[in-house]
């Protein structure tokens, strides 16, 4: 047996002129959270749709598991779980019932799928919830009954599309905490998410995706490395100083300096940290009133940025179907 | 509100392992058990959405009094004439009619997102699709029998008896159950309910009344009498009339039940073919 849970070759699927997916080479270690990291659009569903045999590649192939994705499917499908970006429950049956159905899909006879059911239920916290209809559900009840799902029987490797899109925070760490008690378990998880904070929490390892493309692959802290040692994050008192503030700190720093969306932040990536105190200097030699200098570790968003030329969460790109 | 507040699911990542450790795996369910099971999913929904039964029950009746009262006098003579020779035709008319139904439901299941669960599934693939025409086989049950009794009511006597009425319902069945696979296969390439119903209305709109439902083809000029002999549903309509007026059934009864399985070969073949790659 492989110890590769996900091994891909040019995987590509296209969609009218559209490469959603773009020839795609992955290779994903068992145990631990694989991260995809990429904005609405870049293919991160598409790519997880063939992994788990929703649709076939146009070109290229993907082995899960050992299995071929499209001649070895059923084998697939018998090891992995999946759960969608909406709702992967009948809305219109209670909690109960669903995981009843998918316990029976699954070969529990009679009472057995209840039970099963039941304990699904328990451990998820939902046993209140059990008799409700799906539809009636909070947004945080709701993921968890979609991740409870999956789990009827074990997967060794389970894909999460975006499993946290649209909660709040407490419903989101509890998410979070799911998905660590899986992988302390034992299974594999693929996790596709656009928040780059969720990626560094919980991926062991990420590929950056970029319409359809990996255009970066490593630990979160290794691709904060590959932009530089440092991010400076200087904030302007005025807006108006923030020209002149900008050609100072260029100067100083001799690395580009980047104007963000924030219209008193300049962000500049730091090769050499020695130049940073003799830029501070300049800066209040040229009278430029300060309201935050900061040093450290740049964030993905900066990561993304600096990978991309353009931000996270310029959702530019439609999703494809 | 109150579910929310009292789980906590820092404490129970304990018992999420307890649960996935304990779960052995059963062994593999096989196409009968998981297609009853998508069945009984059908029942499940009719439970929690009653609504979905207006179609079933209002439509066959309002189809039967309007026809009934409204051509009896003109085609027939009498209303209690006419009853006779529509009854078993309207009840074939009211299946065939909401046989579409199917199609925008499972658009519905497709856009929801839960049909991408069902496919992930370890099980065999027609299943989902088998068990929801089997779920829709207990609608038109319904409808079959509620336009048998309305029939009954305002005077039909079929000379077959129960056992007659039964057996054609059961035709009727047969093929409204093959029908439903067209419709599956055009919920899979068509990507809104609203195109599926107009595309299915469309269809049904010959077959239904391009037969011999309403009125004896001999009425009728050469063109449409070729085209209703040529109507699978002709001679479903004459095998269904045949059994419920207890009288001998003809070759129409093979026809009806080739072309169901026809229907099912072709349309389910390419039904699972769009299956595997849907839209």
């Amino acid at each position: 047996m492989s110890d590769l849970v996900i091994e891909t070759a040019g995987l590509t699927k296209i969609y009218g002129r559209q490469r959603a997916v773009d020839s795609i080479d992955l290779s994903v270690p068992r145990g631990g959270v694989h991260g995809f990291l990429g904005p609405n659009g870049a293919g991160k569903t598409t790519a997880i749709r063939m992994l788990s045999t929703l649709i076939l590649p146009d070109e290229g192939s993907a082995r899960v598991l050992g299995y071929d994705v499209v001649r070895e499917a059923d084998h697939v499908r018998s090891h992995v779980s999946l759960t969608g970006q909406f709702a992967s429950v009948d809305e219109d049956l209670t909690g109960h019932e669903n995981l009843r159905l998918l316990a029976r899909l699954h070969g529990y006879r009679g009472t057995a799928a209840g039970e099963r059911a039941d304990q699904l239920l328990a451990a998820f916290g939902l046993d209140d919830a059990a008799g409700k209809q799906v539809k009636k559900f909070s947004g945080g009840m709701r993921r968890r009954i979609d991740i409870a799902a999956s789990l009827v029987v074990t997967p060794e490797l389970l894909f999460l599309d975006e499993p946290t899109t649209g909660l709040d925070p407490r419903a989101r760490n509890e998410v979070w905490d799911i998905v660590r008690a899986l992988v302390a378990h034992g299974t594999t998880v693929l996790l596709t998410t656009q928040y780059l904070d969720e990626a560094d929490h919980l991926a062991d390892r990420i590929s950056v995706i970029d319409r359809g493309r990996i255009i970066a692959e490593g630990t979160s802290s290794e691709l904060k490395a590959s932009v530089g040692s440092g991010t400076l994050h200087v904030r302007v008192m005025h807006r108006a100083d923030r020209a002149r503030a900008r050609d100072v700190l260029v100067r100083e720093l001799g690395v580009p300096v980047e104007e963000a969306h924030d219209p008193q932040l300049l962000v500049a990536a730091i090769e050499d940290r020695g130049r940073v105190t003799r830029a501070l200097t300049a800066l209040e030699e040229e009278r430029l009133e300060l309201a935050q200098f900061a040093l450290g570790q740049p964030t993905l968003d900066e990561v993304f940025l600096a990978l991309t030329g353009h931000a996270a969460d310029d959702a530019d790109a439609e999703e494809a179907a | 509100m109150s579910a929310e507040t009292k789980a906590s699911v820092a404490s129970s990542a304990p018992t999420i392992a307890d649960a996935l450790a304990s779960a052995s795996r059963p062994p593999r369910a096989n196409a009968l058990s998981t297609s009853i099971t998508f069945g009984w999913r059908a029942l499940l929904k009719i439970k929690h959405v009653p609504e979905q039964l207006f179609d079933v029950t209002v439509f066959p009746v309002m189809m039967t009094l309007l026809f009934t009262y409204l051509f009896g006098g003109a085609i027939a003579g009498s209303t209690g004439e006419y009853i006779a020779y529509i009854a078993p035709g309207v009840l074939v008319q009211s299946v065939l009619f909401i046989t579409m139904y199917t199609g925008s439901n499972l658009r519905t299941d497709i856009d929801r997102g839960v049909f991408d669960r069902f496919r992930s599934l370890p099980i065999w693939r027609p299943s989902p699709l088998v068990g929801m025409l089997l779920g829709d086989g207990v609608r038109f049950l319904v409808a079959s029998l509620i336009t048998a009794a309305v029939c009954l009511a305002i005077g039909w006597r079929p000379a077959g008896g129960v056992i007659g009425v039964l057996a054609g319902i059961a035709l009727l069945l047969v093929f409204a159950f093959s029908l439903g696979w067209i419709w599956t296969f055009l919920s899979l390439i068509l990507r809104t309910p609203q195109a599926i119903m107009g595309v299915a209305g469309f269809t049904l709109m010959p077959l239904l009344f391009g037969s011999n439902i309403f009125v004896d083809p001999a009425t009728m000029p050469g063109w449409l009498q070729a085209w209703v002999s040529v109507n699978p549903v002709s001679d479903l309509v004459t095998a269904v009339r045949a059994l419920m007026d207890g009288a001998p059934v003809g070759g129409e009864l093979g026809i009806a039940l080739a072309w169901s399985a026809g229907l099912v070969a072709v349309f389910g073949s390419l039904t699972m073919w769009r299956y595997r790659d849907p839209r």
